[in-house]
């Protein structure tokens, strides 16, 4: 489209009915074929979208990132690396490093393995209820690491866990059978709450794979043991990878459990460094500092593992989605069915019944410490938070709030940002392109110490220790779940679908509002709820952003347990499971139905 | 049971819960024969030639090859598809996108544990006879779909199978290619010597393939016959619909013993020309109605006095034949002409006469 173009049909599609001839009109036809543009007159809504679009990335993710790496890297006026070098040189930084490293390295490679093998249980052998394990093995995704380490710590830490002191006091061990406040503990842990990345993706994966690949492969005379080996993992390998790499990205910015396991024994990586180093020392230069740093460590291999995975996905990522076909084979396990089921059970229990039956338990109890016996046990902790305990009660109402305010902001701005990137054609997208990538590899941490950099007061405007702070923390943590929600559902909207509008006789904002907007509400309702719901038990940023009254249900939850009111910090916890548990089944509910209706 | 019969299905019979998918079908192809499985989507053409593959296990019945058992219910005996030796080309292909062309087709001979030498010199000739040698190194996502589907048939060539099972291996590519690869599969078949056993619902591309024709509907066998035979005397309606263009006009029996024409309300209509009477069986078999078949190739314009009575509503000009649509009484028919035969024009009332008429039920 060119100027000369733009020019000849200036005249308003709809009232040029009669008035101009047939060669006016190919041209605008033609025109339009470039959706939306906004060119005719100098600087019209198009700039100001742009605009709109890239003030917010930048205010809100671009610039605390900027600091981050600005106060890392300048020192009194000047560029310093060897600086920098120092301080990661240091041994307790350089230890946090190694530890978020370890435990990141052994967490991947222990879900991968585990990810990998149920999702081949239920989609591949006649393993007896699948389905139900299916939706089971993806429960964990609702639970919050930090709370399943809470009830964890309940279970086995040394001396109190209830698991430890039963094999003592009944078997007679002289110390406890396992120690969660070790390394294997934290991945262990961890392991039990980030599987499912891996197993939903290769679930897919193997689902969605076309039966016939495997049937050729056994025509050709390969066992299903060479056929798992030399076809099915090979295929389903970017899937496997991409899941383990989002496994090693969450880990390795990984804060709650390894902030309730490990500080115990002191046993701190990077998340829980900077966190320890701001919290202590009240903001003091040096602490500052070595918080950038490693918060440039995080922020680098973030942006590492992402490209990595972005390589995977584009280099390994067959067309294995088939036409027509039958049911996949089934491996039948025959000896090994009722085993392996018992095991499949028994992991479900250990995973999930018991941590949450332990956390509504200890929920309950008058003091910690005091046996599951039906005169210990009351909902007295329960009635006291939800309706007396202050701390409590805000802790709700800011999640509640901020969770909501988080979600719609975010929605909103991330359908305009996404609707720049995918649909509009206006010069300096790529600039933008570039900022709506920054939200992926930016872990929460980074993001709080972003924030408390740019926002308390050095630039003006001071929000530190109140709720707002909380909030652009929020906006910036969740923009890229926003973004990719809305894109996606915005590249389903063909640009044909638009111009049929125009042609129709539709005006630019007709056509927005009847045709794109609708289309993309699935979108959109994906975005808020992505966000809400795990900002409700946000802990991460927030931890690092509350001041007395600004306390989130997270961090309500992590310094009651800190502050030894175990029975409180598990009553709260247990509320908390309630309400997410509640709000994800009605999501699933309402949305589901939501997305068969558009179908 | 004939001596050459090479592949056989005894009283085979798959159920899918209370949905009976193919009922007890006795089948016996030859040696180096092609045979095809013709028919609507959910005939049970695709679950019998699984069941040959072993994809599938039997409700009831056996089948044998080469006179080997190699699934039957009552013994309780099953082949896994990886014990046949059997060569297979699916519909969408079901290239391994994760290995070149040359590794696709080595790989049925490498689970094999040939020899590397013999391995090597099969695959070259799998792949000369498809003539993708100078693509062995390729990986098949850069090849086009008709590429993709001669890895597949390389791939199923290279164990050198007696028996070649092909589930619509050409419903994937554009109408220009399928007729090429029809040609080409029955070539190797004449090099290879294999028998073929091909499931499609291209009358067309049956016909133009198969030494033989099974037509299937709702899992039950219709006619098994030579692709002439089965267009020249179709077995039942449904037979002569399904092969080639086809009109139907609804009749029933007058108390005389005549035939009429019969109209969506059921009213009688003209009486039929004397030279179209039905077979005794029709005749005698009270006052259900009953149709009258022809295809419009072989019908003649003729004087409306003698013929049946119709009017013209359209005439359209295809290219080298005339399509016309006649209506008789309240039904339309079909009729086609060579376009320099001369034929009325649209409105005009015609008569018409039926070259070879078929009574169906």
């Amino acid at each position: 489209m060119n100027v000369l173009n733009t020019r000849a049909s200036s005249a308003p599609l709809s009232a040029d009915a009669g008035v101009s001839g047939g060669p006016a009109r190919t041209r605008q036809g033609r025109a339009s074929s470039a959706p939306l543009s906004f060119r005719r007159s100098g600087f019209g809504v198009a700039q100001v979208i742009l605009f709109l679009s890239i003030a917010i990335l930048v205010v809100v993710v671009a610039v605390p990132v900027l600091l981050i790496f600005f106060n890392a890297f300048w020192v009194d006026g000047k560029f310093n690396v060897r600086d920098v070098l120092r301080i990661i040189g240091e041994p307790d930084t350089w230890q946090a490093l190694v530890n978020s490293l370890v435990i990141a390295a052994g967490t991947t490679i222990g879900s991968t393995i585990v990810g990998t093998f149920f999702a081949w249980l239920v989609t591949r052998t006649d393993l007896p209820c699948k389905r139900l394990m299916k939706g089971l093995f993806l429960v964990p995704f609702m639970l919050p690491s930090f709370i399943g380490a809470l009830a964890w710590k309940m279970l086995l830490s040394p001396r109190a866990g209830f698991i430890n002191r039963f094999f003592m006091l009944h078997f007679g061990l002289a110390g406890p059978i396992f120690n969660i406040y070790s390394y294997a503990g934290i991945m262990l842990v961890e392991v039990m709450y980030l599987f499912p990345f891996v197993f939903i993706q290769v679930c897919g994966a193997l689902e969605r794979m076309d039966p016939t690949l495997e049937e050729s492969a056994r025509i050709s005379g390969a066992g299903l043991f060479t056929i798992t080996r030399k076809i099915t993992i090979p295929l389903v390998l970017p899937s496997i990878l991409s899941g383990a790499l989002l496994i090693m990205l969450y880990s390795m910015a990984h804060f709650g459990t390894v902030a309730v396991l490990g500080i115990e024994n002191g046993i701190f990586n990077i998340p829980t460094l900077i966190y320890q180093r701001i919290h202590q020392s009240a903001g003091s230069f040096a602490s500052i500092r070595t918080g950038t740093v490693l918060a440039t460590v995080l922020v680098v291999t973030a942006t590492f593992i992402i490209w990595l995975q972005g390589k995977i996905l584009s280099r390994g990522h067959y067309q294995i989605i088939g036409g027509k076909s039958f049911r996949p084979m089934e491996l039948k396990l025959r000896a090994l069915r009722m085993p392996l089921f018992i095991f499949c059970v028994a992991w479900i229990g250990f995973t999930i019944v018991l941590p949450t039956t332990v956390i509504f338990l200890v929920g309950g109890l008058r003091t910690y410490g005091l046996s599951f016996t039906w005169e210990n046990l009351s909902l007295d902790n329960y009635k006291f938070i939800l309706f007396n305990y202050k701390v409590t009660r805000d802790a709700i109402w800011n999640s509640v709030t901020l969770g909501l305010s988080a979600a719609l902001i975010t929605m909103f701005a991330g359908v305009m940002i996404s609707y720049v990137i995918v649909k509009m054609k206006v010069r300096g997208k790529g600039f933008l392109e570039f900022l709506g990538m920054l939200p992926f590899s930016v872990p929460g941490s980074v993001i709080a110490l972003g924030v408390i950099l740019a926002w308390s007061g050095k630039y003006g405007v001071n929000l530190y220790n109140t709720v707002w702070i909380i909030l652009v923390a929020y906006i910036a943590r969740y923009m890229a779940f926003s973004l990719r929600a809305n894109s996606a559902a915005l590249e389903q909207v063909h640009d044909s679908l638009v111009e049929a509008a125009r042609v129709c006789g539709a005006s630019m904002w007709q056509a927005l509002r009847d045709i794109v907007l609708p289309l993309v509400r699935p979108g959109m309702l994906a975005a808020f709820f992505l966000i809400f719901l795990p900002a409700l038990r946000e802990l991460t940023a927030s931890i690092m952003l509350y001041a007395p009254t600004t306390r989130t249900i997270g961090v309500a939850i992590y310094t009651l347990n800190e502050d030894g009111e175990t029975v409180m910090s598990a009553a709260l916890a247990g509320i908390a499971l309630i309400i997410i548990v509640t709000g994800q089944l009605l999501v699933d509910r309402f949305v589901g139905n939501k997305a068969k209706g558009q179908g | 049971m004939t001596e050459m019969s090479h592949v056989r299905l005894v009283n085979v019979t798959k159920r899918f819960g209370a949905v009976t998918a193919v009922d007890s079908l006795n089948l016996d192809i030859e040696k180096g024969e092609c045979f095809s499985m013709l028919g609507p989507s959910g005939c049970g053409k695709t679950t019998t030639l699984r069941m040959v593959a072993g994809f599938e296990d039997l409700s009831e019945g056996e089948i044998h090859v080469g006179g080997r058992l190699i699934s039957s219910r009552e013994k309780n005996w099953y082949l896994p598809p990886e014990k046949r030796d059997f060569g297979m080309v699916f519909q969408a292909f079901a290239v391994w996108p994760h290995m070149t062309v040359y590794e696709n087709v080595a790989f049925p001979l490498r689970v094999r544990r040939l020899p590397a030498s013999e391995v090597e010199r099969r695959v070259r000739d799998a792949l000369s006879s498809t003539n993708l040698l100078s693509a062995a190194n390729d990986s098949p996502s850069d090849l086009s779909g008709g590429g993709k589907q001669r890895v597949a048939l390389a791939r199923a060539l290279a164990i050198n199978p007696d028996v070649m099972l092909l589930d619509e291996p050409l419903s994937s590519l554009d109408p220009h290619l399928r007729e090429e690869m029809r040609f080409e599969i029955r070539d190797l078949q004449r090099r290879y010597g294999f028998s073929i056993i091909y499931v499609t619902h291209d009358q067309a591309e049956a016909m133009a393939l198969s030494d033989r024709i099974l037509v299937m509907k709702l899992g039950v066998a219709q006619q098994i016959d030579t692709p002439l035979a089965v267009y020249n005397s179709p077995v039942n309606r449904f037979v002569f619909s399904f092969i080639g263009l086809s009109n139907f006009l609804n009749v029933v029996r007058g108390e005389g013993g005549g035939v009429f024409l019969r109209d969506e309300e059921g009213n009688r209509g003209d009486a039929l020309p004397p030279d179209l009477t039905p077979p005794a069986s029709l005749r005698n078999s009270g006052d259900k109605p009953f149709s009258l078949a022809s295809r419009p190739s072989e019908i003649d314009f003729c004087d409306g006095e003698t013929g049946l009575r119709g009017i013209v509503s359209r005439k359209s000009f295809l290219g080298e034949i005339v399509d016309y649509q006649v209506k008789v009484g309240g039904q339309e028919m079909r009729i086609q002409k060579a376009r320099r035969a001369p034929g009325p024009d649209a409105g005009k009332a015609c008569g018409l006469r039926l070259l070879r008429p078929f009574w169906y039920e």
